[in-house]
């Protein structure tokens, strides 16, 4: 059997800060009252239910707030489509979706000292120091298309956008790290 | 001549000399000049020809004010065209040319217009060129073109780079003069995030070069501490080199960048939120209106002033002043203090001046008061003054040799980013300005001033008021004290006088020379002119003359042209009004304005997992949204017309292979569910069993119809909607919103899940054979018959296998993770290849379902057609109460009989009907056009019938079976065409049932 593949398998650009593609990624959305899917997500993950905005873990077992009624699990690519049976078992007789979206999907890290600078290039996001913090995830846009990400160290961010536009975020990425683009802003 | 002294000059290092050229000749300057100055230096006072009348032009003003010296900067792909001299800095081995002459800048053809300008006053184009009619667009319009123009576009793609930054703060404060500073410093003390923006490269604005002093220091003193307190504040932000372009809605501010270091994006554009605005934007100095004012020497006196300051030149060696106020007077004694010559300040004023007058008696410099200019002289220079009496109508009292004049008509303050956004003005009589009126500010979301306005900009032209007033500003923008604001000590100033034109009374001839837009070439005479031929509205005299509407948007003229059509229509200034103020305040890129949004990031590309295969076996593409797919695979020698026959043929005759990646998938789950499907399908699909396929119908609540595609019941709980490749993000946007907004109690959820699958169809006689080969899965026609799905394996990849068909052959659609589309894309045409399996694109797609007859949105649908009129009624319940469009298909337009309705066509000769052709019908309308009865929506030649074949919409078109129409032709012509089924092959659907 072969290896799931992602968009660009492993392509990097260095700049201000360094773009990665971080190959398959298992995600799970999971929508549902937040409070009435909180107990299947505990016992699958080990997360609470993250309040506004917040994002606990990490890509290997993480956990999202997307919006008041859908949730992002994140975990291993061969996870995923075991996790969300998992998940449909125990929120049976609950009003839930539960989809596995790891190949909609490509990830990304952003990573250096302009990565905070790269980023705010292509998003309206306020991502000055102590505004955006490890911790927060924002959904958005990059340039022209939609986006999420969160910062997973002082000076990496992790992105996630769809699958087909893989080409285009890391272009857009790699020219917004452009080595000497720095603006000396943050 | 102008020249660089030996002393001097704050902002430049005369140890970095600079090399540039000039029209080709090689010119030196200092590190810390503009463009201007380093050319002013050199004496090259003539620097372009006017647009209109190609009169020669020299600097005017010393900052974005600039009219004249536009130039064109740089070589090649990377050249810029209509760059301000005055805030270009001088860059090492800079390349600048003049523009609007030929053959050369010193002796242009073009200025015939000007010896004949008495024939081309304003409106002479509307009037001259309006007959005969067809003769503007094939004659007048070309040639008028070539001769008008500033800068030659660049001749390359641009080699360089832009980008966007989007910056937020509490505070932002425009304009980095002691204003500017000293509201950012009172704002930054409460503590607020503040971002403070200068356009220029140094801070202090005028304060320092105007020899001011605050708290008992020089300007310049207060400056570098009070930039050094701010660099010191954590919550301080301070920037040079950034102009902001234009105030929005919300607080919004976009700003341009434009000198950056080499190596790095070439300009940026800056998008900034701020919770509150401070426009610290100073004032512009005006010209004032007497004959011959355009004459190369002929400059602000606030720019004389500043060459001398900022980069030690003298604009002349023998300087006349021309006032109606005080500040002038600066320039005076500035100049004689450097020991440049100045043989006169004329006071337009009877009364002359104050404090700075006595300083300038002191210094022994004459003073003509109540005098006027009669006119300057020279050619592409000025070598003499006439003066007269002001109050009198210009006989020569007196002339003076000179080489440069200095003028000032008087301060506008800069409201542009006040106005932006909706601030009002008011006009203060006595300093004969408009200033903002902080009543009527531009308002944010919170119903409250989201602009403050603080120094000059608001209309305080002393040091001691403006500096009171920005701590006022800054405080108020971040919500504190102001505290107490730093003195300074203001010579007192005699009030400035109203004058508009000089002498008050000067003759036609006198006024025809009179400047009033330098870029524009709009003269006294022609607002005079627009007045008499009853242009009332400031707004439609600015579109006559073209007064204020060239590319510094009447930075110098507004004020001057709008004073000067009240005084022709005698009504007071404010009853005449301002213009209106539009972003941005300077000319921006285009590259920036783009940013990363060019090249092959002009827009984003969406590509299925299979797109690496198309690419590399020489797909044809064709853009459906933002997806590229394979319009068909041309094999070497191959035209395209014969690539789709030989992918039909294959199909229909053995097996083809269609990436279907790209429709939509949507999956809706929940316990209401089936009654949200109902809602969403004409058809019923709560009836759906798990395991089975249905197509469906989907309208908007007007009825029209807006996606189809087929549905498949995963579980009780749970369907699958497939839409249309263009209806993936927007039915998924349709379902979000009838559930968020109409039916938020309804227990459903949906996902859009389009891209986590490759789909791949594989379709002809042999489908069967090849997925039997890959194995893994029963597809047998009893396991799984058609219109039924089934989940499992084929070629060890997770798999669910649709039995549907869009070609009318044996055809399944098979799903696989996207991660895995690409292996099963190669194991499928591996398992194929003895049965010559062929991959196939859209056309071919697009011609074997006109050939089935089944619709296709976007061709047979335009937004105005429903259901009905394609002829499926089968597909819309009688048994549902309601659905989407359901009550707006009763209407009476709708249920008209005479709808235009779907049927097949057939060219009598066998010929490919046009796409659009109109069926053509006896007499005609209303309109003078031919009457029509029926259009074609989808048109093909058919390899499986070796015929045209075509749809159409067709006034009774069912009816009229075999009935022969006329079609249109673009030739000219028509071609006959007859009504057939719109079901051209296998029209009992025996061979997708197998």
């Amino acid at each position: 059997m072969s290896n799931p593949d992602s968009a660009l398998p492993d392509e990097v650009h260095e700049g201000i800060a360094a773009v990665r593609e971080m190959g398959p990624q298992g995600m799970v959305t999971l929508r549902g009252d937040h409070a009435a899917v909180a107990g299947a997500v505990q016992s699958a993950t080990g997360f609470a239910v993250p309040g506004q905005r917040r994002i606990d873990g990490d890509l290997g077992n993480g956990i999202a707030w997307m919006s008041p009624d859908e949730l992002l699990i994140l975990c291993d690519h061969g996870a995923a489509p075991g996790l969300t049976a998992t998940l449909a078992q125990s929120l049976a007789g609950t009003h839930h979706l539960a989809a596995d979206v790891s190949d909609a999907r490509e990830v990304f890290s952003l990573d250096g000292p302009g990565a905070r600078e790269a980023l705010a290039k292509l998003a309206p996001v306020d991502l000055a120091p102590g505004r955006f913090e490890p911790g927060e995830l924002r959904r958005t846009r990059l340039a022209q298309v939609p986006a999420a990400f969160w910062m997973a160290g002082p000076e990496t961010f992790c992105l996630v956008v769809f699958r087909s536009v893989a080409r285009y975020a890391f272009d857009i990425l790699a020219k917004a790290a452009a080595p000497g683009s720095s603006v000396g802003h943050f | 001549m102008s020249r660089r002294l030996p002393r001097g000059g704050r902002l430049i290092d005369r140890d970095t000399p600079v090399t540039f050229t000039f029209n080709g000749r090689e010119l030196g300057g200092h590190a810390g000049d503009t463009l201007a100055s380093a050319l002013l230096a050199a004496d090259q006072v003539l620097l372009g020809r006017s647009f209109k009348y190609h009169r020669p032009r020299g600097l005017v003003a010393s900052g974005s004010e600039e009219p004249n010296a536009l130039l064109g900067i740089g070589q090649g792909a990377a050249s810029e065209p209509n760059q301000r001299a005055t805030t270009t800095p001088l860059q090492p081995g800079m390349t600048a040319v003049s523009q609007n002459h030929w053959p050369s800048l010193e002796w242009d053809v073009g200025r015939v217009n000007d010896a004949a300008r008495h024939f081309f006053p304003a409106g002479f184009y509307y009037k001259t060129f309006i007959h005969p009619r067809p003769f503007w667009k094939h004659v007048f319009e070309p040639v008028i073109r070539r001769a008008a123009g500033l800068g030659t576009a660049p001749t390359g793609p641009d080699p360089d780079s832009y980008e966007h930054f989007h910056a937020f703060c509490d505070v932002l404060v425009v304009g980095g003069g002691v204003a500017g500073l000293q509201a950012a410093l009172t704002a930054g003390r409460t503590g607020s995030r503040v971002l403070l923006i200068e356009q220029r490269g140094h801070w202090g604005g005028r304060a320092p070069v105007d020899g001011v002093n605050i708290d008992g220091a020089d300007a310049a003193d207060w400056v570098n501490a009070t930039v050094q307190a701010l660099e010191g504040m954590e919550n301080v932000t301070i920037r040079t080199g950034v102009m902001a372009a234009g105030v929005y809605d919300h607080g919004y501010v976009i700003a341009s960048e434009e000198s950056l270091p080499e190596g790095g994006p070439r300009h940026r554009l800056w998008k900034i939120r701020a919770g509150h605005i401070v426009t610290a934007t100073g004032a512009i100095e005006r010209p004032l209106a007497f004959a011959g004012n355009d004459i190369p020497g002929v400059m602000l006196a606030s720019a004389a002033r500043d060459y001398l300051a900022d980069y030690g030149v003298a604009v002349g060696d023998r300087v006349v002043v021309v006032t109606n106020n005080d500040d002038a007077y600066r320039t005076a004694l500035a100049l004689t203090e450097a020991g440049i010559e100045v043989p006169a300040i004329v006071d337009l004023r009877e009364s002359g001046a104050g404090a700075l007058g006595e300083a300038a008696r002191a210094a022994g410099l004459t003073i003509f008061q109540g005098t006027g200019v009669h006119a300057v002289k020279g050619n592409a220079r000025v070598a003499k003054i006439q003066l007269c009496r002001q109050d009198g109508d210009g006989a020569v009292t007196a002339e003076l040799p000179c080489d440069a004049v200095a003028m000032s008509g008087g301060w506008s303050p800069v409201v542009h980013l006040w106005s932006h956004c909706g601030g009002k003005l008011t006009w203060d009589d006595a300093q004969a300005m408009f200033r903002p009126d902080a009543g009527r500010p531009p308002l944010g979301a919170d119903g409250r001033a989201m602009v403050t306005v603080a120094g000059a900009a608001n209309g305080e032209l002393s040091t001691a008021a403006v500096l009171a007033d920005a701590t006022r500003a800054g405080a108020g923008a971040a919500g504190g004290e102001p505290g107490t604001a730093p003195g300074a000590d203001d010579p007192a100033e005699a009030p400035i006088a109203p004058v508009w034109l000089s002498p008050a009374n000067a003759p036609y001839a006198l006024r025809s020379k009179a400047w009033l837009d330098y870029q524009n070439d709009v003269k006294v005479t022609d607002v005079e002119l627009a007045a008499r031929e009853g242009y009332e509205s400031v707004e439609h005299t600015k579109r006559y003359t073209t007064l204020g509407m060239a590319t510094d948007q009447g930075k110098l003229s507004n004020i001057n042209g709008l004073a000067t059509l009240s005084r022709a229509l005698e009504k007071p200034i404010p009853e005449v009004g301002t213009t209106t103020f539009r972003p941005p305040y300077t000319p921006i890129s285009f590259g920036a304005i783009a940013g990363e949004a060019r090249g092959e990031t002009f827009q984003p590309l969406r590509r299925t997992p299979i797109h690496g295969w198309h690419e590399a076996n020489g797909a044809d593409w064709e853009p459906v949204g933002h997806w590229r797919r394979p319009y068909c695979f041309p094999k070497a020698g191959e035209s395209k017309h014969d690539a789709v026959a030989r992918e039909i043929n294959a199909t229909r005759n053995g097996v083809g292979l269609l990436d279907a990646s790209t429709l939509g998938k949507i999956l809706v789950k929940g316990p209401d569910a089936g009654r949200f499907m109902d809602m969403l399908y004409t058809n019923l699909m709560s009836s759906l069993k798990p395991g089975k396929c249905r197509y469906g119908l989907m309208c908007s609540e007007n009825g029209f119809l807006i996606d189809d595609g087929v549905v498949a019941r995963l579980d009780d709980d749970t369907f699958l909607v497939h839409t249309t490749t263009g209806g993936a993000d927007r039915i998924h946007a349709h379902m979000e919103e009838w559930l968020q907004t109409e039916w938020w109690d309804w227990q459903v959820y949906t996902v859009n899940i389009t891209e986590a699958f490759a789909q791949v169809a594989v379709v002809g006689p042999k489908a069967r054979a090849v997925l039997e080969t890959l194995g893994g899965m029963d597809v047998s026609a009893d396991t799984l018959p058609f219109m039924t799905f089934a989940d499992g394996e084929l070629a060890g990849i997770p798999a669910r296998v649709f039995r549907i068909s869009f070609s009318g052959e044996l055809s399944y659609e098979v799903a696989v993770p996207a991660s895995r589309g690409r292996e099963f894309w190669d194991a499928a045409l591996a398992a194929g290849a003895a049965h010559g399996i062929t991959p196939y694109g859209t056309e071919a797609l697009h011609v074997m379902r006109a050939e089935k007859g089944f619709i296709m949105i976007g061709d047979e649908t335009d937004g105005t057609v429903i259901p009905q009129d394609l002829g499926l009624d089968w597909a819309i319940s009688k048994k549902k109460d309601d659905y989407i469009g359901k009550r707006a298909q009763a209407r009476s337009h709708m249920t008209d009989p005479t709808r235009w309705k779907l049927v097949g066509l057939e060219t009598l000769d066998g010929s490919v009907l046009e796409d659009g052709a109109l069926a053509v019908a006896d007499g005609r309308n209303a309109n003078g056009q031919g009457n029509t009865q029926g259009r074609v929506t989808s048109t093909y030649r058919s390899p499986t019938l070796g015929r045209g074949i075509a749809m159409g919409l067709v006034l009774n078109g069912p009816d009229r079976m075999g009935e022969v129409l006329d079609f249109t032709t673009l030739a000219g012509g028509t071609v006959k065409a007859k009504i057939v089924s719109p079901v051209f092959y296998d029209p009992e659907g025996e061979k997708q049932n197998v």
